[in-house]
């Protein structure tokens, strides 16, 4: 046990070296444009005691490692500074914005990663029928679609029958049932385009193992098949598995910005996209350093786990 | 209902599509290609019957479109009749003129976008692999740092310090998808540098350029050529979503992502006008991605 719980640590520690290389390039990114930002973002008309005021503002007068000393002590303390459109504390704007997008995501998941386990393990255990042959050809169609193309489809199927609402509005007095009524088609969208690649790897990591001797030794002894895939190979597959679900679970944090817009359902994404268009650089700074810190810890968490779940990868000294 | 007869249409369609191809494709290769094509499956058949078509498109749009590019020719949003044949758009351009063009833009800018993110990544990850040591530690470093960081938050990022222009768009997107070509390079290279007839090669006295162009890229091309394929796919599906987002290739120019983006007020009013742009999108991609399979398939050389 005290391996793993080094190797957790070692893995953390890596962690926060990588966030820590992020935030460097978030930060320096705008380091790379030539001349000054301030008169870059007024344009060329801008009078020279509005460059000085925004030049103040963002700390320019500054060195940059002293700019970016101040810039990560305050993030660590939840300040992220003002928003230069709004004037406003971006940690006030990001907060009421975050649980709404994390919910997105927590929901697309809870859909489909049931869904594509199933499927995945169901395409293993008939490989080569029509249903497998069937659903690989959809799920490498659906991989390729836009994500406002199978929204708009959902939109139009769904939404103009008076199913499901096409717009998500969120108010103090939203309620669970509702948000969850509400949110069904973004949620739907995020499922649909995750869950091809997600069905695709459990299907290859399992049929992978199916060649191996043990698997082989399962069949002889008269086992059935689907208990040969489900009690010999699943446990086995584990790893892959769990690795490519907090892959398509990173992506979901990232593939929420456009669904978010097309869906107007006031999360991060939008946000985000509002931020972009005004050029309000503080604001895409967080943002992204939140999607970027939450990629990370995802990819952490899937090698834990799926160092927990084979024990060979456990035992190593 | 309508969902059913337009799902056996398309199926139909499909088959059709795909089995032509596959005919036409065997008879106009030349003899010793031909059983490549006999035994390609329909969904590769038929993704090169597309291909096809949308690059006739986009080269021939001036002669196939009715009208011109940006004009302006009546009212906003008419229905599908002549001389319209698939309406107007909110300003009263002609909408099957638009997807014409869309093919030229679109998928014009996501090539070159794609040839840039290639040459830069493949070249880069290739010399890395030759040249070994502190090159190699500190280019693979960077580009691990780089890809640490979601594709497309740090697009946007890079966006919003750049400004949005098509020059910008395409730079942006080459470079960030240049970070994963190089990774694949790489790692296909470190495989080769190692061969006997590297060795033989840098002792005749060649160049790393020379290394690179007759001894190297030749012995990786079948992987990188799906990976083409593959990050076409990728840069095209996120200029796309960009100009959705309205921060990529903006109007008048005719834009697939942003057709969609500019009628989609249609949509509530149950027109599926809008998705053909959408539609036009993921009908390449799919295309491209079943060849990409299929060749992927022949080169593992996997026969179940």
């Amino acid at each position: 046990m005290t391996g793993l719980w080094r190797m957790i640590g070692q893995r953390l520690l890596l962690g926060m070296l990588t966030l820590f290389i992020i935030s460097v390039v978030i930060f320096g990114a705008t380091e790379l444009l030539p001349g000054d930002l301030a008169r870059e973002l007024l344009g060329q008309s801008a009078t020279e005691e509005t460059l000085a005021a925004l030049r103040e503002q963002l700390g320019l007068n500054d060195p940059a490692p002293v700019r970016y000393w101040n810039w990560l002590t305050g993030v660590l303390q939840g300040d992220f500074g003002l928003s230069m459109a709004t004037q406003k504390p971006i940690s006030e704007l990001v907060g009421a914005r975050l649980g709404n997008t994390l919910f997105l995501a927590l929901y697309a998941a809870a859909l489909s990663i049931p869904l594509s386990l199933l499927l995945g393990v169901l395409a293993a255990l008939w490989r080569n029928s029509v249903f497998d042959r069937a659903s690989n050809a959809l799920a490498l169609t659906a991989i390729s679609f836009p994500e406002f193309f199978v929204a708009y489809i959902l939109i139009l199927w769904l939404a103009q029958t008076g199913l499901f609402p096409s717009m998500v509005r969120i108010t103090g007095a939203t309620t669970t049932g509702d948000l969850l009524y509400s949110a069904f088609l973004p949620a739907l969208t995020l499922t649909l385009v995750v869950t091809a690649h997600m069905m695709r790897m459990t299907r290859a990591a399992i049929i992978n193992l199916l060649a191996s001797p043990y698997i082989e030794m399962a069949r002889l002894k008269g086992m059935s098949p689907m208990r040969v895939v489900l009690r010999h190979a699943v446990p086995n597959a584990l790893a892959p598995i769990i690795n490519v679900v907090a892959l398509n679970l990173a992506y979901l944090i990232t593939g929420v910005v456009v669904v978010e817009v097309v869906f107007v359902y006031p999360g991060l994404g939008q946000l985000m996209i509002d931020a972009v268009t005004n050029r309000d650089i503080p604001v895409v700074q967080a943002i992204a350093l939140i999607f970027a810190a939450a990629y990370v810890l995802l990819n952490l968490l899937a090698d834990v786990l799926s160092t927990v779940t084979n024990p060979r990868l456990m035992h190593r000294t | 209902m309508t969902v059913l007869v337009s799902l056996i249409v398309g199926l139909g369609l499909f088959f059709i599509i795909g089995l032509a191809a596959r005919v036409a494709l065997q008879a106009a290769a030349p003899a010793r290609h031909r059983p490549m094509f006999r035994d390609m499956p329909l969904t590769a058949a038929f993704g090169l019957a597309v291909i096809l078509v949308y690059v006739v498109v986009a080269i021939l749009a001036p002669v196939i479109a009715p009208f011109g590019e940006g004009e302006v020719l009546g009212d906003q949003y008419l229905p599908w009749a002549a001389p319209h044949y698939l309406g107007t758009d909110k300003l009263g351009r002609d909408m099957l003129t638009r997807l014409i063009y869309g093919a030229r833009n679109t998928v014009g800018i996501a090539f070159a976008t794609t040839a840039l993110a290639f040459v830069a990544g493949s070249v880069l990850g290739i010399w890395a692999a030759l040249a070994g040591g502190w090159l190699d530690q500190g280019l693979s470093r960077l580009v691990d740092a780089l890809m640490a960081i979601p594709a497309l938050v740090f697009s946007l990022l890079l966006l919003t310090i750049f400004g949005t222009s098509v020059l910008t768009l395409i730079l942006v997107i080459a470079a960030v998808d240049a970070t994963r070509v190089y990774r694949l390079a790489r790692s296909v290279a470190q495989g080769i540098v190692v061969m006997d007839y590297i060795e033989a090669a840098r002792l005749r006295g060649e160049g790393n350029w020379h290394l690179i162009r007759r001894e190297i890229l030749p012995n990786a091309m079948a992987p990188l050529v799906a990976e083409f394929g593959l990050r076409f796919c990728f840069v095209f599906l996120s200029i796309s979503a960009l100009s959705f987002l309205g921060l990529g290739i903006k109007p008048p120019t005719a834009d697939w992502g942003s057709m969609v983006r500019e009628n989609a007020t249609l949509i509530t009013f149950g027109d599926i006008t809008p998705l053909l742009p959408a539609g036009a999108i993921a009908l390449l991609t799919v295309a491209v991605n079943f060849v990409v399979d299929w060749q992927l398939h022949r080169a593992s050389g996997l026969r179940d």
